[in-house]
Parts: structure tokens; C-alpha cells; sequence
């Protein structure tokens, strides 16, 4: 029998396998087969190790080096000079951006030194196809515990472990799971919201993509505690990896007789259905996503009634958020006491989020409640490219709002960030940088609730697309000083009468950035600038006569014929032709082309 | 079959699986474990290194004790290969040499279950003083 000393671990997630990663699996396994080490050393694909930026990851195990952006080609150098020889393969190493020198291994890594990985715990350490490995590390314990509990105490143990919904609202899990049980029904069922709709977030794919069973076996024990014997699970047709892995997970478990009829001898009866959405990003609200699975158009109606009590079919439905349940087993195997040790006050646990945008390590983090944006943006995520300095982060995606320098030091919680003027959201986090215009990063939020919005309520179908004609005439120069006015009141009356989160919360990047950054909306309107040089329609590019040495270059490079003048003599651009492209100013030897 | 029938079922399952898991857990917390480094370098390999790091895997295993076994590079003293490093939570690390297949359960008797280096196969002995703390 095997017995294997060292594991390859290779990132199998979507991002990675976009660069090749089931090449580079494929010739490191040849590689080690050549080797003659097939009976020593394992080549395993697992989940997103979370450091996207500089993928495929390849991490050899137990002496954790951690190779970055590998290629296909450098597996055979890894076995031979790593696994053969014990030399770690240097160019492949993460290097420090502030010692400039190579980290030998993963622990002494400033991306995962703060960091600490509850709904995570799997992701990038086991392969997510085999059940095995899932068992190995505790999987399915919890729904061995819970079985042979009862229902209330399960339910007691959720609610005093603070765990609340991961998908955005922050609600009490369990109370939700309670206020499920307590309605008496023949049916019920349990809903997994898979439907991950905001612009740069991928927090619940990559837990579906590397850890699918921890999902299965948390909806199992929901199922248990709910009184359901149904589960499903809505997911975006857009993500096929993880509907493939949640479905070899589901096939696997129900062979394992985790799911099926009279799970593990006690009587429990449990299975699971996936359910495809199409990609609409209203269908993240539970009833438009309830009508969707039931066949109908994705729309969203009044609450209440709560889905806990009236849902699926009119059956009561606990519709829970991937993450959340990510986080259902380690409470009930740790306690809701360690758990709740984790934290902020009313925030407890960690949570996970994709950070995205400006920031030097773009990828997947977890992080205890209570870590301050400065922590993640500058620590973790080793501040902003390229030095520039840092403007402002957007949280909670299109239902957010911005933060600034001044809430980099706010210990990140679900009341904190709403108090600033954002919301925790599902996790995705923008990071901008100095060269962002904020009216036009509010007017892209925009673009995307004004195309998502399902035209059900007024204020949101006709509300948004107004509040967007006015940042378009803003950022096109036209706007007033009665625009911004208007801006606010418009976005007050959507607020307060649109039907569900998706219209209440579509003006949250719109005030929060007027809040934040109103010079740069009195700029636009008065000044018919724009501060960050973004909006085309209010910059134009110069030459200055002092420095043009006539070289031509500018000319001979412009798109547009722009630009013109006589050799050696300094060039001027005709505004009007110009398409303000930016090539002259790149291309200017001597600097004397600006932007105002 | 691999239906899992009881609760009773799952638990031995685990206990079975675990053991293939071992090395990849322990390789998350290996300052809290004995740690094993065999030198494989060019001199090591010829010295008989790979059966030595098969001995230590073989008798860590029979023993039941957790350690994390790695190799790494030459250690620069190729007259007294194989080089072996043992390191004990929060001790010195210390250097062994001439550790062929069969000193290696005398090592793991002695320094890892008893916490008493075999000084006459440590390689630095002057340091050995510093590297034990009782």
C-alpha cells in the first residue's frame, strides 16, 4: 500500500484552471511517475488556496512551499529538484514585495499570517471530488452529532454561537432555522442560496468549487433541525465548475449514505436537488429566487410573508447563504462557545471575502470580525498597486457603499460598516485607487442595478434609470448644482419605496460617494471638471509650448489626426478631433503633453 | 458497499481516513511537532538518504508518533552523510550525521519520544549544550 510523505497540492478552481492548472496536475503526476515516487508522494487538485493573483498555485506539503504562477512546463523541474533533490525550485517562489526576497513557505506569507479560515477550512487542502478526504478531516461528524441530538438543541447551539447570514442581511441563523421549525407543515424545505450575483465577488464559488460536502452535510443537519426532508440548491448556470463538484459531491454523499433514506441507521431521511438560475442578480433575493425555482419569473414579492413561513410551493423554506452554512459544522463539532469567542460583539465568527480592484493581492481571504480595512487592504492584501495611494474600498458590492482613509482603522463588522455609510454585503471588496472617479464608480454601480432590476416596482425600474440620466449628464459635463439636489431626493424616495433589497439599496454607492466625495460632485457640475481625469467629456489633453520640442511624434502616433504643427515648433491639439485616447501623452519624450 | 450504516460506521471510517490526512494536518502546525529534516542533497542520495527518510516514516509510523518528515538540500557536512535535523518544539535544531537506516529508531527512541539528543552521532557538538532545554 501507498505511503505517501509529500502531497503536490495544485489549485483547482476556476481561476487557476483559466491558466492551465489540470495541465500543470497532469505533468507533475507524469513527472512523479517517472520519478518512480508514485507510491510516495501525491498529486492532488484541491480548492482555491485564495492568492489569485498570482496563480496557479502549486504547494508541495509538509514543508509548505508555496510556488507561484507555475506553468506547465515547470512540474518536471519541481520534481526533480524539489520532491528528487529537497531543492525548493527559487524563481518559483512568492517573493516578499517588501524584503524583495524569496518566502520559502506559505506560514511566512504577510497574505495568510492574519488570516484564519473556518468556511475555508477545507478549501485548497483536500480534493473536493473525494468524499474521503472530506470524512478524513471531520466531514460529516457534525451530522453524526446532530443526529443523535434533538432539533432544539441543535437550533439553541446555533443561536448562541452569533453565527448571522453570510449572503448580506446579517439575519440571526438561528432564529431563521427556529422560526422554520416552529411552523407546523407536512413539507418543508431547505434552500442553499448559491446564486452569487455581485460584480467581482466569488466567495461562494470557490467554497462550492473546494469544499462542496460541507455544504451538503449543513443543509442535511438544517434539514434535520427544520423538520425538512428536501433540500436545494440554486446556483448560476454561469458556474459549471462548482455545479460539477457539487454534484459529484451529492452523488458521492448519497453512495456513502449520507443523504438518502434513513441516513446512518437513524431514521432521518434527506436529499438534494440542484436548481439552476440564469444569472439574474435579483434572484439573490430569496422570494424572486423561490419564484424562479418554482418555474416563474424571477421577481421578488412583500415581506411577509417570510419564506420560513411561506416559500417553496407555499411549503415553509429556510433559505440560507452559502457561507453560512460553510460555517454550520465546525460550530456544532467546536461549540457555540468557541465560535462566539471569535469576533466583534454582535458579529461573531470570520467572514469571507474577495478582494479585488487596486490592491496588490487580488484573491480570497477570511478573516476574523473585528479586522479593520486597513488590515486587509494593506496587510493582507499588500496595498494598492502600482504605489498609488489609496481612495476608497467598496463593500458590499452594488448594495453598498464606499469607505474612505478615515474608515480604514473601523474594526469591520456588520453594524460597523452600516454605520459608515456601507453594508457587509456578501463579501466582495473593490479597492480603488487615486486615479478612480467616484461619480463615474457610482454611475457603473448603477449600469448594473438599472440592467439587473426586474421592473416589478416603479421606483426601481424608473427611479435608478433616472438617478443614472443624471450621473450620465454629470460626467458628460452637462450636469447643474439642481442635479445634485435632485440626486439625493430621488435616491431617498427609491430608498424608502422600492419593494425589495435590490431597488432599497441600488442608491447606497450614489450617497455614499456624495457623502464621501462631494468636491468631486461639485467639481463635475460647477467646475465641469473631473479631479481624477476619468471622464472624457470634461478633460482635454495640452501641449505646452515651453517643453514641445516639435519632434512630431505625437502627431505620427494619433489616432484621430488630432494633433499638428510644423517640425520644431511646438504642436498644438484641436480639441474637437481629439478622442482623448491618452496615446500622446504615453508616447511624449520630453513630458510636454498634460491632462487637465 | 461503502454505505456508511450507523453512526458508529462513520466514526471507524474516519479513524481510518485520518491517517492518510496525517501529513498534510500536521504539515499546518509543524513547530508544534517533531520535525525531521533529511539533507537530499547529490552526496546525501548516494549516502543512502531516501532509505534513511523511508526508515524515519516507517518507525514514526510503527511508533505512533506524530512528526513531519522533510527533506531539503545539502547541509554542507557530505563526509558525514546522511545528514539528518531534528528540531523539538521549541528547541535548537540538532545536526546528525552519519544517520544510516539503522541508528534511525535509536534516534526517534531517544531525542523524539525521550527528549535526550544521541550525542554520539550529533555532528556539532559543541552546540549540543545550548540545544537542549530542559
Amino acid at each position: 500500500m501507498a505511503h505517501y510523505h509529500t502531497y503536490i497540492l495544485t489549485c483547482g478552481g476556476t481561476g487557476c484552471r483559466a491558466s492551465h492548472s489540470p495541465q500543470i496536475v497532469a505533468a507533475l503526476q507524469q513527472a512523479v511517475d517517472d520519478a518512480g515516487l508514485s507510491d510516495e508522494v501525491k498529486v492532488i487538485r484541491t480548492g482555491c488556496f485564495g492568492f489569485c493573483e498570482q496563480g496557479p498555485i502549486v504547494k508541495v506539503v509538509p514543508d509548505n512551499t508555496f510556488y507561484v504562477s507555475v506553468k506547465p512546463e515547470d512540474a518536471s523541474e519541481i520534481v526533480r529538484e524539489h520532491i528528487v533533490m529537497g531543492r525548493k525550485v527559487e524563481r518559483l517562489l512568492y517573493i516578499s514585495p517588501e524584503t524583495g526576497k524569496h518566502v520559502p513557505d506559505s506560514r511566512h506569507m504577510e497574505f495568510y499570517k492574519p488570516q484564519m479560515r473556518i468556511a475555508l477550512r477545507n478549501c485548497g487542502f483536500i480534493d473536493p471530488e473525494n468524499i474521503e478526504e472530506y470524512i478524513a478531516r471531520d466531514g460529516y461528524a457534525a451530522l453524526g452529532k446532530v443526529l443523535r441530538m434533538k432539533p432544539e438543541d441543535v437550533i439553541r447551539e446555533i443561536m448562541a454561537s452569533g453565527l448571522r447570514g453570510r449572503g448580506g442581511g446579517g439575519f440571526p441563523t438561528g432564529l431563521k432555522w427556529k422560526i422554520t421549525r416552529e411552523v407546523q407543515a407536512d413539507c418543508k424545505y431547505v434552500v442553499c442560496n448559491a446564486d452569487e450575483g455581485d460584480p467581482g465577488a466569488f466567495m461562494d464559488r470557490s467554497i462550492l468549487e473546494g469544499d462542496p460536502h460541507s455544504i451538503v452535510e449543513a443543509m442535511a443537519i438544517n434539514g434535520y433541525c427544520t423538520g425538512a426532508s428536501k433540500g436545494l440548491v440554486y446556483i448560476r448556470a454561469e458556474y459549471p465548475l462548482a455545479v460539477h463538484r457539487l454534484q459529484v459531491a451529492i452523488a458521492q454523499a448519497r453512495e456513502y449514505g449520507m443523504l438518502g433514506d434513513d441516513i446512518m441507521g437513524t431514521g432521518f431521511s434527506f436529499d438534494i436537488e440542484i436548481r439552476y438560475g440564469a444569472g439574474a442578480f435579483v434572484c439573490g433575493e430569496e422570494t424572486a429566487l423561490i419564484h424562479s425555482m418554482e418555474g416563474r419569473r424571477g421577481e421578488p414579492t412583500v415581506k411577509p410573508p417570510y419564506p420560513s413561513e411561506c416559500g417553496y410551493k407555499g411549503a415553509p423554506t429556510n433559505v440560507n447563504n452559502v457561507e453560512t452554512f460553510a460555517n454550520i459544522p465546525p460550530i456544532i463539532l467546536r461549540g457555540a462557545e468557541w465560535f462566539a469567542s471569535i469576533g466583534t460583539e454582535k458579529s461573531k465568527g470570520t467572514k469571507v471575502f474577495a478582494l479585488a480592484g487596486k490592491v496588490n493581492n487580488v484573491g480570497l481571504i477570511e478573516v476574523p470580525m473585528g479586522t479593520t480595512l486597513r488590515e486587509v487592504i494593506f496587510d493582507i492584501g499588500g496595498g494598492i498597486k502600482n504605489g498609488k495611494r489609496f481612495k476608497a474600498v467598496q463593500t458590499g458590492g452594488p448594495s453598498g457603499g464606499c469607505l474612505t482613509e478615515k474608515h480604514l482603522d473601523t474594526p469591520i463588522d456588520y453594524d460597523n460598516l452600516l454605520a459608515s455609510g456601507s453594508m457587509m454585503g456578501s463579501g466582495g471588496m473593490i479597492v480603488m485607487d487615486e486615479d478612480d472617479c467616484m461619480v463615474s464608480v457610482a454611475k457603473f454601480y448603477l449600469e448594473f442595478t438599472v440592467e439587473e432590476s426586474c421592473g416589478k416596482c416603479t421606483p426601481c425600474r424608473i427611479g435608478n434609470r433616472r438617478l443614472l440620466e443624471i450621473l450620465e449628464r454629470i460626467t458628460a459635463g452637462h450636469g447643474t448644482e439642481d442635479d445634485l439636489k435632485e440626486l439625493k431626493n430621488l435616491a431617498a424616495v427609491i430608498k424608502d419605496t422600492s419593494l425589495c433589497a435590490l431597488g432599497q439599496t441600488a442608491p447606497n454607492p450614489v450617497l455614499s460617494t456624495m457623502e464621501n466625495f462631494w468636491d468631486e460632485y461639485v467639481a463635475h457640475v460647477r467646475d465641469k471638471s473631473c479631479p481624477a481625469h476619468r471622464c472624457r467629456d470634461l478633460m482635454s489633453y495640452y501641449i505646452d509650448p515651453k517643453i514641445c520640442k516639435g519632434c512630431s511624434l505625437c502627431s505620427r502616433v494619433c489616432p484621430a489626426n488630432a494633433i499638428s504643427g510644423v517640425l520644431k515648433q511646438p504642436y498644438s491639439i484641436d480639441q474637437t478631433a481629439c478622442i482623448k485616447c491618452g496615446t500622446c501623452m504615453d508616447k511624449c519624450k520630453f513630458g510636454a503633453i498634460g491632462v487637465r | 458497499m461503502t454505505k456508511v450504516k450507523s453512526i458508529e460506521e462513520l466514526t471507524a471510517m474516519r479513524e481510518r481516513l485520518r491517517a492518510g490526512m496525517a501529513v498534510r494536518e500536521n504539515g499546518n502546525h509543524p513547530e508544534e511537532l517533531p520535525q525531521v529534516r533529511v539533507g537530499m542533497g547529490e552526496c546525501g542520495v548516494a549516502a543512502g538518504a531516501k532509505d534513511t527518510m523511508r526508515e524515519f516514516f516507517a518507525k514514526l509510523a510503527e511508533r505512533g508518533v506524530s512528526g513531519v518528515v522533510t527533506q531539503t538540500g545539502c547541509m554542507g557536512h557530505c563526509d558525514a552523510e546522511p545528514t539528518v535535523e531534528v528540531e523539538m518544539p521549541g528547541c535548537e535544531p540538532v545536526m546528525y550525521g552519519n544517520v544510516t537506516p539503522d541508528v534511525v529508531d535509536e534516534i526517534i527512541d531517544s531525542h523524539i519520544c525521550h527528549g535526550e539528543p544521541v550525542r554520539r552521532l550529533v555532528l556539532t557538538e559543541s552546540v549540543v549544550g545550548r540545544n537542549i532545554k530542559s
